[in-house]
């Protein structure tokens, strides 16, 4: 009897990790069926072109667990873009030195991509607009207002030195002879240089830093425990006093930073701002919060489950590629997926879905 | 003894009609009383303007000697008016000590910086009070989705008590329960008063507010038609009043 206990508490929690060992599952398989798969690289590579993805989707597991749903994100970021880049480039057009027109272009950027997500919020909790179309509303009003920003046309000539921050390492180390912090050493010889091992890409570092920082709120602080109560009971946190309008507020605020931040990224990685910029993005963000274990009904989820969501779909991605499979078949591949976790989450019995003990 | 919460001559109307004429009540500490009466007769608005949820037309409330108003739910709970509604206003995906807080979370210090849920202390605090109130759940980081109802109904009413409720309203508690769980709740409510909280339950069990009343009041069309000593009256008198085939006191 006690084996029996034993052994289901065992199978109960790896139930509960499915998604991890999906992951750890899925790199096997392209290990060993691909090229070069597991490798320093190619892991750096699957965190940087998963970038877009991580980000959007920690913005948008808060607006998942609230019960509801951000689609403006998918055009947010390339309004950010534009946004980024058009300041950069007339800035530095107008005589401000490349790190002073890079500082500003971010952080207007950043500021500018709050505003969507006030009037979101506003919509939302204030007037009771439904999520899906306060924000719908807005995907379509960011593109519109991206392409009149940008005139229809990509922005281009950014600051040189963008792309040493875009596309740089936080540590850079010649096995034996040099190892660098931030800066790639320079004068090599060709022989050197294809030792040279680069290690956790620039952009990779400032979204995990975010990401750690916004995990960290929703799950050990006031702010995170009334975000779960809102998509647990509306009206019961309020009438236990939560602020629910100016929290939903502040929660679609914190997805439409983190689609801004992501437009800052794309402009740091492709060197250019477009208006569809990261748009085919928004789905694949919100597979990412359902495969991580959020309900898009609200209640539930966490960042670390959206992590390991978007990474899956990243490897996935970088595996087909890796395997030069066509990447339209990615789209038949994450429809599938993220069936399957919303299948596991409406059928596994209840033991499996409450963290609670067992 | 002067009574905890005494209400007078209270008067509600919705446009042109009138929910609440002119009533009138007393309770007293630990005392436990039950306002019956059938759909339509006034009982949750009458609540609802001691719990802040209406403001009342006319009339006054006194709650332990002085006159007071109750503008909000807020301003009930402050002066220690606690509600507890047949939905029971519990987050059902979160675990059963952090309902107890919700709203008030306690908070400690992450390295000197950060505001963070002190979890251990909300644990602590929680185990303490369902032990004073005899009530037993399993694990306080069960989620509310997997307790019974009656153990729903104990985790909202400890979380009012916790609190410092004086006066608990209870409308229908024992409605949406199984017979065990019914009698659980009841036994709750008896353990409560003899620690002093005072107790309005509305409900149409009869059963149930013979159990655990002392004095019934029954409302009839909007007034207070009469009230009785439990022990001094019968399931069919009640009835009769309430209904309206036996005449009240006051008309």
């Amino acid at each position: 009897m006690i084996n029996y206990h034993k052994a289901k508490k065992v199978g109960i929690s790896i139930l509960r990790k499915w998604i991890f060992i999906f992951l750890v599952g899925e790199i096997l398989f392209f290990s060993i069926v691909g090229t070069n798969y597991f490798s320093l690289n190619n892991i750096q590579n699957i965190l940087v072109a998963s970038t877009i993805v991580l980000l959007l989707a920690t913005g948008q597991t808060f607006v998942i667990i609230t019960g509801g749903i951000d689609l403006s994100v998918g055009f947010m970021v390339g309004f950010s873009s534009v946004v980024c880049a058009k300041t950069m480039v007339s800035l530095e057009a107008a005589g401000f030195s490349q790190l002073l027109a890079i500082t500003i272009g971010i952080l207007t950027a950043l500021l500018s991509g709050l505003i969507p997500g006030f009037i979101n919020g506003f919509l939302v909790a204030k007037l009771r607009v439904p999520s899906f179309i306060a924000t719908f509303g807005m995907y379509g009003i960011a593109y519109g207002f991206a392409e009149i920003l940008c005139n229809n046309v990509p922005v281009h000539n950014l600051p040189t030195s963008l792309g040493s921050l875009g596309h740089g390492y936080l540590f850079y180390w010649l096995p034996g002879k040099i190892f660098n912090f931030l800066s790639k050493p320079e004068n090599l010889i060709r022989e050197e240089l294809k030792n040279l091992v680069s290690i956790i890409p620039n952009v990779t570092v400032i979204t995990f830093i975010f990401i750690g920082i916004f995990a960290f709120i929703l799950a050990k602080t006031k702010f995170g425990q009334h975000t779960y109560a809102i998509g647990g009971n509306i009206n019961a946190a309020e009438r236990a006093g939560v602020n629910v309008k100016v929290h939903l507020i502040k929660v679609y605020m914190i997805s439409s930073f983190f689609a801004s931040l992501a437009g800052v990224m794309y402009v740091l990685q492709f060197i250019t701002g477009r208006a569809p910029a990261g748009s085919a993005r928004l789905i694949d963000a919100v597979v990412a919060v359902v495969i991580g274990g959020a309900s898009l009904s609200g209640g539930k989820g966490t960042v670390m489950g959206t992590v390991i969501g978007a990474i899956i779909i990243g490897a996935l991605e970088t595996g087909l590629v890796n395997l030069s499979v066509p990447t339209y078949n990615l789209h038949i591949a994450v429809g599938c997926i993220l069936i399957f976790a919303v299948l596991i989450d409406q059928f596994s019995p209840e033991l499996i879905q409450n963290e609670g003990e067992i | 003894m002067e009574p905890l919460l005494e209400v007078k001559n209270i008067t509600k109307r919705f446009g042109g009609l009138t929910a609440v004429d002119d009533v009138s009540l007393q309770i007293y500490p630990g005392e436990v009383i039950g306002i019956l009466g059938d759909n339509g007769a006034g009982k949750s608005t009458l609540i609802k303007v001691i719990s802040g949820v209406h403001h009342a037309e006319a009339g006054q409330i006194f709650f332990k000697g002085q006159r007071i108003k109750i503008n909000s739910t807020m301003e009930a709970l402050r002066i220690g008016i606690e509600t507890i509604y047949q939905d029971l206003a519990l987050a059902e995906n979160m675990d059963v000590y952090s309902n107890i807080f919700l709203g008030r979370e306690k908070l400690r210090k992450f390295l000197g910086l950060v505001d963070v849920l002190d979890h251990e202390y909300m644990q602590s605090e929680s185990k303490k009070v369902l032990k004073r109130l005899e009530i037993e759940i399993p694990s306080l980081k069960n989620k509310i989705r997997n307790l019974s109802g009656g153990q729903r109904q104990a985790v909202a009413i400890s979380r009012s008590i916790y609190w410092n409720a004086k006066l608990l309203i209870m409308d229908e508690p024992t409605a949406a329960l199984g017979v065990p769980e019914q009698k659980k709740v009841l036994n709750l409510v008896k353990t409560l008063s003899s620690q002093g909280v005072s107790i309005i339950i509305i409900s149409h069990q009869l059963h149930d507010v013979f159990a655990v009343a002392t004095r019934l009041i029954i409302m009839r069309r909007a007034q207070k038609v009469a009230e009785r000593i439990t022990k001094k009256t019968s399931a069919d008198e009640v009835v009769s009043l309430i209904v309206g085939s036996l005449p009240g006191d006051y008309n």
